[in-house]
């Protein structure tokens, strides 16, 4: 789309943001503290990767999406997104990036929500053709067609998120920051969203970048994550770099012809759980489970086996656990809002 | 043009609030009558006071109640910008490729013109049927009327911005509304006329932003102002708004730069 599509389309080299806060210390004291909320964060994002961002609440993940459009000013490093520099050029970036905040809506409240639309068309001045085109699209793939006439205050949590994310992608941004989008919404809402994001990422190309704590968005729609903990990255990679950097053990399950003893003499694996002619064994998440099914095969009557992933969540709540206990400081808590 | 089309979604908005409209109408209308009659006693004892005779002493206090949903309490417009900027939506406004300051003067007028029509027309109307009023005959007058309110509500919207933005270094503003709110109804005009303040208080008071919400436009309608003293009066009024919403500028691209947003 423009100069610069052969680097990466964002870039951060030593990103800091350091919040100064009083706190009351007696009647009438007030001690100042710093809060490190991003502490040194460096990593970049090619166009066309979807990216999950993880962390638990106040790791700096809204900080660190603030400063990637612009509402923050980092207090140091340097932070390029599209070659421009947020901060400084927040206007002209806004045009180009589309941003949903799971819990604040850019719908007009009172008002029906193609009302939105036809601001947002202004706002962006989008071409009459591409801002069709783009609605149709958008009102079919997440059902929003009978709704355009619905003032947005009765819209549902989910008709609304729908909504919103509508709002953000009519003029076609080159990256789409959402900020907890499947938040407080049902199955089959967070499944519509997610089938959405799927098709604008790989049909459209646009790169998407997004925090959430519902660890199953990140399952079925990154490749790569990122983990943030304390204002700092503790891991980029895909799912499976995730298992194995978070000591993650997988599961086999085997069923044998008929009850017998634990398994044993399997090297990498040991037996977890007897039930009837069903057993679990254990292994390290970065081994194959080839040599392991073999082994069996050849000692036990196997009839049937599966595989099973370790608990994504046990992996991250493993990584958060590490995190904090790496940098044990008192009053680090990294409120978002001091 | 994005700015009309938010104005005109704004003039949309209120007006979907029908009963706040009829009960903030009720209200006017009755606040009218008492201010009248309590202001029919004043000159009766004291007549030409301030320079005003009766009619045009009541032609005042229907004027204020019609502009007071319009500019001066100014009935939820940036009331609204106050609590976004308290609970951190403010977030999604500056995400907006538009200027924060603009947005939000272009959404008060929208408002302030469907509660010109809303609030406004209907307490004026009533009043002139019920006393003797001095309005003029002249359409030239009316349009300087509408000119001179209009630049009163963008003084009241500058004033009204610059409160909500302290917000960013307050927390919460409210408390400086209220101050505001009480000295805007006391230095506009609304409680008595400016001109019938003692001496050296009607000269400051004159000069105050506050007189261009309702003494400069009640003068305009009122007569009291003809000539070079309408000129002047709007040129006060031009001049105050211009010099608020540059000052609102400022402190917005300090707001902006340098403060925090609220809220994960």
């Amino acid at each position: 789309m423009s100069a610069g599509s052969a680097g990466p389309l964002i870039e951060l080299d030593g990103v800091e943001k350091v919040f100064t806060v009083r706190r009351r210390a007696g009647r009438l004291r007030r001690t100042r503290h710093e809060v490190r909320a991003v502490d040194g964060l460096t990593f970049q994002v090619p166009r066309g990767e979807m990216v999950g961002y993880l962390g638990p609440n106040g790791a700096g993940k809204s900080t660190t999406l603030k400063m990637l459009t612009g509402i923050l000013v980092p207090s140091g490093g340097r932070l390029r997104v599209a070659g421009l520099d947020p901060a400084r050029d927040r206007l002209r970036l806004a045009r180009r990036i589309g941003v949903v905040l799971g819990q604040r809506t850019t719908l007009w409240w009172d008002l029906p929500l193609a009302d939105s639309y036809d601001l947002v068309r202004r706002m962006y001045r989008i071409p009459p053709a591409v801002f069709r085109a783009n609605l149709a699209r958008c009102t079919e793939l997440l059902g929003l067609g009978p709704l355009l006439d619905v003032p947005v205050r009765q819209l549902s949590l989910g008709q609304r998120m729908r909504g919103d994310l509508t709002a953000a992608l009519l003029h076609d941004p080159e990256v789409l920051y959402l900020d907890e989008p499947t938040i407080g919404l049902d199955v089959v809402s967070k499944a519509t969203v997610r089938t959405f994001l799927r098709e604008l990422n790989t049909e459209r190309g646009t790169t998407v970048v997004l925090t959430t704590h519902d660890l199953t968005d990140i399952e079925q729609l990154c490749r790569r994550v990122m983990v943030i903990d304390h204002g700092r990255l503790v891991f980029d990679g895909d799912l499976a770099g995730l298992r194995a950097a978070a000591d993650g053990e997988r599961t086999l399950v085997v069923d044998l012809a008929r009850q017998l003893p634990p398994i044993d003499g399997v090297p990498g694996a040991r037996t977890v759980r007897v039930e009837g002619p069903r057993q679990w064994l254990a292994f390290p998440a970065g081994h194959s489970a080839a040599p392991l099914v073999a082994a069996i095969a050849a000692r036990y009557p196997l009839v049937d086996l599966s595989v099973r992933e370790p608990d994504i969540e046990a992996l991250v709540a493993d990584l958060y656990a590490r995190g904090g206990a790496a940098r044990p400081q008192p009053g680090d808590e990294a409120p978002a809002s001091p | 043009m994005l700015y009309v089309a938010v104005a005109a979604g704004a003039f949309r908005r209120y007006a979907t609030y029908r009963a706040a409209t009829a009960a903030g109408l009720a209200t006017n209308t009755v606040f009218g009558f008492l201010l009248a009659y309590a202001y029919l006693a004043l000159w009766q004892q004291r007549p030409h006071l301030g320079g005003y005779g009766p009619a045009q002493a009541l032609t005042f206090v229907w004027t204020g109640q019609a502009l007071l949903a319009v500019a001066l309490i100014a009935v939820g417009g940036v009331d609204e910008l106050q609590e976004r900027i308290r609970s951190g939506d403010i977030a999604v406004d500056l995400h907006r490729p538009a200027d924060l300051q603009l947005w939000w003067l272009a959404a008060d007028l929208g408002r302030a013109a469907l509660q010109l029509i809303g609030r406004g027309i209907v307490p004026l109307a009533v009043g002139a049927l019920a006393f003797p009023l001095a309005l003029p005959a002249d359409p030239a007058t009316w349009g300087w009327f509408l000119l001179s309110a209009l630049l009163g509500v963008v003084v009241s919207f500058a004033l009204r911005y610059l409160v909500a933005l302290s917000g960013f270094w307050l927390l919460d503003s409210s408390g400086l509304a209220l101050i505001s709110a009480l000295a805007g109804m006391f230095f506009s005009g609304m409680v008595l006329p400016l001109r019938v303040f003692p001496g050296g208080l009607a000269d400051l008071a004159q000069l105050l932003p506050w007189a261009a919400l309702l003494q400069v436009p009640a003068d305009v309608l009122t007569g009291a102002r003809t000539g070079t003293g309408l000129l002047r009066g709007l040129l006060f009024q031009a001049a105050w708004a211009a010099a608020l919403l540059a000052l609102g500028r400022l402190v917005q691209a300090a707001a902006t730069r340098k403060v925090v947003v609220h809220g994960g």
